[in-house]
């Protein structure tokens, strides 16, 4: 499979603290790259900088290189690379609108004014979120009154309609119960179809279940990489090892 | 043996009058409230044994002490209309982009100085502004438009717009502050702009608060007394554009009380206009009261 992201060299500073050093890995097209890693090991960090949505702390600094596709991502206009990089936060924040206009608000603002494209859109990215069945007769009511897992795949379903090519997930499912949890995993199964995905997530069996490869880090090192079997069954370090095992973290 | 500590019906009593203290206390704003408004009506209403409702409301002459004396407080009521209007027209827009500036755009110090103009500008008392008004914007106003005076509705409304914008400012800013961090995260994870989340997510989502913001400072600007009636040239005649002198409500009643025979008919019409001032400042209080306490959702 072909490259889709390569990082070099990077290293992530917030005022004089290093959270991540010297970090090169290459994402590759249509997988399901998992991070895990206990607190503090910079795994946001490193998924923040992958839209640049780190520029907004005061602060902040990096050193290294990201492309996209070849490009370095700071020779991309910034709300270009969002819209082309999209991420789902740990916990839904829908805005406090209906379900319709949270979803039509980015290709609002990014000019789309047609009623019937809007529409289609709206359709199309909730049932990419295995969200339109649930919500297809309340579109106009607000989004507030979903619940928690249906505010999370609302939240995908916003991304969606940004037509990222990349999908970053922040924790996605740390604040919801097993079941929504379990349609949130199956959305990310189907969507890696059409999406490079990249998760950070704290639940080691979750990386199990849904990645292609997996990344391990730790205090801000990455200690192994591979393909998410490999690193569950066969760690070559012994922390992974100790990780994934449950002995710390 | 006898118990040093207080008994149990001894407790009992002082946890009663403490919760009365406090429940009169409570009640006592209320109360004030409930008599100021009754005593209004119970001196205003006696001017309708000679003027009927409509006429009054409607009537278009206030000649109060000429004979037969005329009530018609329309004049008034369009003349506080039309400052308000004016003053509102300068400092809503005025006010919401700089508490839109402080809250989002300013770097910390010269917020810290903003915000400490805006409460010194609040402390200023009305008739000092209304003197500034008088002596410094009048005369502009008189030799820009080319009028007889420079006391006019405009110089009022722009006093007035000076007066209402420390409230707007601080409340709105409040309101704007309050919005959670995350909504301005998605904005920008949804490639909004900087300027696009201000005004379309951040300006969106504090709209409930900023609307109570211009309420309050309508509130304040109608009810305004000595600054109004310093600027506005007191004609109480139905003005045909915003260039002429007006009076408001609060400007006749201060004006005009110290002529008239308490328990007067003169003096029962100062004190319907002070019903109809009640009322609109209820009414303009209630709905900013209703939007302050409308949460967020949808």
């Amino acid at each position: 499979m072909p490259t889709h992201i390569t990082v070099k060299g990077l290293s992530l500073y917030y005022r004089d603290n290093c959270v991540l050093k010297n970090l090169t890995l290459d994402i590759e097209r249509n997988e399901i790259f998992t991070i895990i890693g206990p607190a503090n090991s910079g795994k946001s960090s490193f998924l923040q900088t992958l839209n640049r949505l780190n520029d907004l702390h005061a602060g902040f600094r990096k050193t290294g290189s990201v492309t996209l596709d070849g490009d370095d991502i700071d020779g991309i206009e910034v709300e270009t690379l969002r819209a082309r990089v999209g991420i789902v936060f740990a916990l839904p924040f829908p805005l406090p609108m209906s379900i319709f206009d949270n979803i039509t608000y980015g290709p609002r603002m990014h000019g789309e004014r047609q009623k019937k494209v809007l529409a289609d859109l709206v359709e199309q990215s909730l049932r990419e979120a295995y969200l339109w069945d649930e919500v297809k007769d309340r579109l106009h009511q607000p989004a507030m009154q979903l619940s928690g897992g249906q505010q999370q795949r609302l939240c995908i379903a916003r991304v969606l309609a940004g037509q990222p090519e990349v999908i970053l997930f922040d924790e996605p499912t740390s604040g919801l119960d097993p079941i929504s949890t379990a349609r949130v995993e199956e959305t990310m199964l189907i969507l890696r179809d059409r999406y490079t995905i990249v998760l950070v997530t704290n639940n080691v069996a979750q990386a199990a279940r849904v990645g292609s490869r997996t990344a391990f880090f730790l205090m801000g090192e990455l200690v192994e990489v591979g393909e998410t079997k490999n690193v569950f069954t066969r760690p070559t370090d012994s922390r992974t090892d100790e990780y994934v095992t449950g002995k710390f973290g | 043996m006898h118990q040093t500590r207080p008994s149990v019906t001894l407790r009992k009593i002082r946890e009663w009058c403490i919760e009365r203290v406090i429940f009169l206390c409570g009640i006592t704003s209320i109360v004030i409230v409930v008599l100021i408004f009754l005593f209004l009506l119970k001196e205003g209403l006696a001017v309708f044994r000679h003027v009927g409702l409509l006429q009054f409301l409607l009537g278009k002459s206030w000649y109060p002490i000429s004979d037969p004396p005329q009530f018609g407080v329309l004049p008034l009521v369009i003349g506080s209309v039309l400052v308000t209007l004016g003053a509102a027209a300068i400092s809503v827009p005025l006010g919401v982009a700089s508490a839109l500036y402080i809250a989002e755009i300013a770097p910390r110090r010269i917020k810290e100085i903003l915000k400490a103009g805006i409460e010194l500008l609040a402390a200023i008392p009305s008739v000092v502004i209304g003197f500034i008004g008088m002596v410094t914007l009048g005369p502009v106003i008189k030799s820009v438009f080319h009028l007889s005076t420079g006391l006019t509705a405009l110089t009022g409304s722009i006093t007035l717009a000076f007066m209402a914008m420390p409230t707007i400012v601080s409340i709105a800013e409040d309101a704007i502050t309050a919005v959670p961090r995350q909504y301005r995260e998605a904005a920008a994870a949804m490639g909004a702009t900087q300027w696009q989340t201000t005004w379309r997510i951040v300006a969106y989502a504090a709209r409930p608060g900023m609307l109570a913001a211009v309420m309050l400072g309508l509130g304040r600007v109608i009810g305004e007394t000595m600054a109004v009636m310093m600027v506005t040239g007191n004609a109480a005649l139905i003005p045909h554009s915003i260039l002429q002198p007006v009076r408001t409500l609060t400007a006749t009643i201060a004006a005009e009380m110290g002529e008239t025979v308490q328990g007067g008919d003169h003096y029962a019409a100062l004190f319907a206009i002070g019903i109809v001032l009640f009322v609109i400042t209820f009414a303009i209080n209630g709905i900013a009261d209703l939007y302050l306490h409308r949460t967020t959702r949808g």
